[in-house]
């Protein structure tokens, strides 16, 4: 369609229809707070309880250590500017993310996150290309493009470099500077 | 004697009582000498898109101004939408302006990336330089601002209205020389660390002009009332943390000094603020004409027995702890109000925490017949409320909804917001701006098509149904400037159908819709001043030509593309012969 021909649908266009966005190709990786399917997001607010998705076995471990807050975490969603978020609180700790081989670094304020599941839910949306598999003991994140796995990694207020997860999240947030998503190949010696 | 044949500068002085850029532009294209005559006089101009002209072009075209204002990011920059990187640089502008315009008074820059180089270049090059706006800026430190303070001998305003400031240290204030008197307005609230506060205060006692100070949160209120004796004629004021331990010397002492204040129309600040101190100000009360309470976390019992002191308020932002009883004292008393913003105190809960439903608005809508500015945050809301509100206020001019859980429907019918809406914009006929929210399907758009003619920017989130919303906003609202849109299910028809609209336009945003990269591709092609610029940080986008593409940013130019796009955004133009990554 040309955009000097017309200025109006024609009629078979009109249909009232009620679609998901997106060709349909896409994996609806669904789950609560990071959902972007139409159909979905209704579902969202109709039904009372918060993770109702079927689409991904994710959510089932997911589902329990979700929080309140998680459910709402969509990013750009409900419209409130980062600088009115991090003056709310008495305190925020702004650290760099970076992942190894993305060009460029993402800041996050580690005093929004409850726990490193929403934290790392948060990375996931920050950095579309990445998924976040929850296997028993572990979670490995890997790059949906071309299967490089990553290992959260952190640097603490001693210059050490730690694997994220090893200590309670309250003690984490309290002693991480930045934040690196290494490549696990790169990762030995770290620890498990 | 005809017009023609007037002398120029007669015109050229009877043009500069033609102040608005809009008036401005129209004598441009009266006729050729017009054109020029006019251009050697504009003291000002606005840039809403500084990749829109190129510095160069506007320096060329207007070899005398004084005062520059840009803006950079798209407006959803601030909701965390547009990646770090994207763009926005003002440095090009500020070495171009260093040549171009020597005598260069004010700039105001809005979203921008704002480095230090660029601050020392204005300080080293700018000699009559003057005031500084950085409006939601990043990228900068105190080193930079320590070169404004240093140099600019007659700086008469700095403004860092919430910016990001890095690495803040308190020297930086000590730079001002004591030769510097000429300070007029100082905001530094969105300082993070702690300011020399002997330096201010030095600062403020040499700056008698000085009408407008906005602390930051490091300034203990032990230190207001001595600040404030030293500058009894302040009309805007922000203080720093308002809470301290309860003693009754630090009471009398503070009250006594907002009683010396006689000028005061302007109060923020309140961090961390401790109720029993809030009467401290109650001496300025009944002249005030703004207040700013959208950081204080006070309920609504202390608020009312502020608010109800204020009869003069034309301004108020406030947290949700107002609830519906606030804002019907508020209605009750506030006959002047123009503006309400009512920001949320917990965005992220599941469940409400306070008792402020669309009750609230109603009221004040019915009460304040002033009223013509509206942010509201809330978590319900029904088609009878929006239809009064409506009615109450056709001369509504800014309305943003923002009900916080997405499609949320009428919560008496369970229907969609529709109705509600339309009734805004049929009633409200020079409504301006307008931000949706709730359960909405096209039709909400066929009305806004219909009756919205003087829209100038619409915010659209989870609504719609199909590409012919789209079409009804793109077909209809003439006035359109801005539509930015998340998470709604438009595509390729209605954009590729209106795209000569979109060179009407300063910019469209889309992100999370249906659009293809088939359909931008397209856009580009035939539309070769408009940048499209898809934004994808997990690849090229043409890699996966199945998916909608996730962001999409499409603004006229007559510059072509930029160059200096990150690794992530793509101009899908004439020549797009896509980078490999």
């Amino acid at each position: 369609m040309s955009p000097e021909k017309v200025n109006h649908l024609p009629e078979s266009d009109t249909k009232l229809t009620l679609g998901l966005p997106g060709a349909g190709g896409e994996c609806h990786r669904t789950k609560a707070g990071t959902k972007r399917g139409f159909l979905e997001t209704v579902d969202l607010n109709l039904m009372s309880s918060s993770n109702d998705n079927k689409h991904c076995e994710e959510n089932d471990a997911m589902a329990s250590s979700k929080t309140p807050a998680t459910k709402a975490q969509v990013v750009g969603w409900p419209p409130v500017r980062a600088y009115r978020k991090s003056a709310m609180k008495g305190s925020c700790k702004f650290v760099k993310v970076a992942v190894d081989g993305a060009p460029y670094l993402r800041k996050v304020d580690l005093e929004i996150y409850h726990s490193y599941q929403e934290l790392l839910s948060a990375l996931e949306d920050m950095f579309s290309f990445l998924t976040i598999r929850n296997h028993v003991n572990e979670r490995k994140i890997i790059d949906n493009v071309n299967g490089v796995e990553y290992v959260p990694t952190y640097e603490d207020k001693d210059g050490d470099w730690m694997l994220v997860g090893d200590v309670p999240w309250k003690m984490f947030v309290e002693s991480c500077k930045r934040v690196r998503l290494m490549k696990s190949s790169e990762a030995i010696g770290l620890g498990n | 004697m005809s017009y023609s044949s007037l002398p120029e500068d007669v015109l050229e002085h009877v043009f500069s009582f033609v102040q608005s850029d809009k008036d401005r532009n129209v004598i441009s294209l009266v006729c050729k000498s017009w054109y020029e005559i006019e251009r050697w006089c504009r003291r000002r101009i606005f840039v809403g898109n500084c990749y829109a002209v190129s510095p160069r072009m506007a320096i060329r075209r207007f070899p005398e101004v004084r005062s520059v204002e840009l803006k950079g990011k798209p407006h959803f920059a601030d909701f965390n939408l547009v990646p770090e990187g994207w763009g926005g640089y003002v440095y090009p502008w500020i070495r171009a302006m260093a040549g171009g315009y020597p005598w260069l008074e004010e700039l105001k820059l809005k979203r921008m990336v704002v480095t230090d180089e660029s601050l020392e270049l204005i300080a080293k090059s700018l000699k009559n330089f003057k005031v500084l706006v950085l409006s939601s800026c990043e990228g900068f430190s105190t080193h930079g601002l320590a070169a404004i303070a240093a140099d600019c001998k007659n700086l008469k305003e700095l403004d860092l209205w919430e910016s990001d400031v890095e690495d803040p240290s308190g020297n930086w204030l000590s730079k001002f020389p004591d030769t510097c008197t000429s300070l007029v307005s100082l905001n530094i609230a969105c300082l993070g660390s702690e300011v020399s506060f002997s330096a201010l205060e030095r600062l403020v006692v040499r700056c008698p002009n000085l009408r407008t100070l906005r602390l930051n949160r490091a300034v203990p209120l032990e230190k207001l009332a001595h600040l404030l004796r030293q500058a009894p004629q302040l009309v805007e004021l922000g203080t720093g943390t308002y809470s301290a331990d309860l003693r009754p010397d630090i009471f009398s002492n503070l009250a006594g000094a907002f009683s010396g204040c006689k000028e005061l129309k302007s109060l923020s600040g309140f961090w961390d603020v401790v109720p029993a101190y809030l009467p401290a100000v109650y001496s300025v009360c009944s002249g005030l004409t703004t207040l700013n309470l959208s950081y204080a976390t006070i309920q609504s019992p202390d608020l009312i027995k502020l608010v109800s002191q204020c009869p003069k308020l034309q301004c108020l932002w406030v947290l949700d702890y107002i609830e519906d009883s606030g804002l019907e004292a508020l209605a009750a008393t506030c006959k002047d109000l123009r503006e309400l913003r009512v920001f949320p105190s917990e965005p992220f809960g599941d469940e409400p925490n306070v008792s402020l439903t669309e009750q609230g608005l109603v009221l004040v809508s019915e009460g304040c017949p002033k009223l013509e500015s509206v942010l509201y945050f809330c978590r319900r809301m029904s088609n009878d409320a929006l239809v009064t509100i409506a009615k109450n206020r056709p001369s509504m001019i800014r309305f943003r909804l923002c009900i916080i859980d997405p499609q949320t429907p009428d919560y008496l019918t369970l229907e969609p917001l529709d109705v509600g809406f339309g009734a805004i914009v049929q009633h409200c006929k020079d409504l301006r701006r307008l931000s949706l929210s709730g359960l909405l399907t096209d039709r909400v758009f066929e009305y806004i098509g219909t009756y919205a003619k003087k829209l100038e920017m619409l915010s659209v989130a989870f609504a719609g149904e199909s590409d012919l919303g789209l079409h009804h906003v793109l077909s209809g609202c003439d006035s359109l400037r801005k539509l930015e849109i998340m998470d709604c299910p438009f595509g390729d028809k209605a954009l590729l159908a209106n795209a000569a609209k979109l060179e009407t336009m300063r910019s469209l945003w889309m992100s999370s819709c249906s659009v293809s990269f088939e359909a931008c591709k397209l856009l580009g092609q035939k539309m070769p001043r408009l940048n499209v610029e898809v934004i994808d940080e997990s690849g090229p986008p043409d890699s996966r030509p199945e998916l909608p593409v996730k962001k999409l940013y499409i603004y006229r130019t007559v510059t072509g593309r930029r160059i200096d796009m990150p690794g992530f955004v793509w101009n899908v133009g004439e020549d797009s012969a896509l980078r490999l990554s």
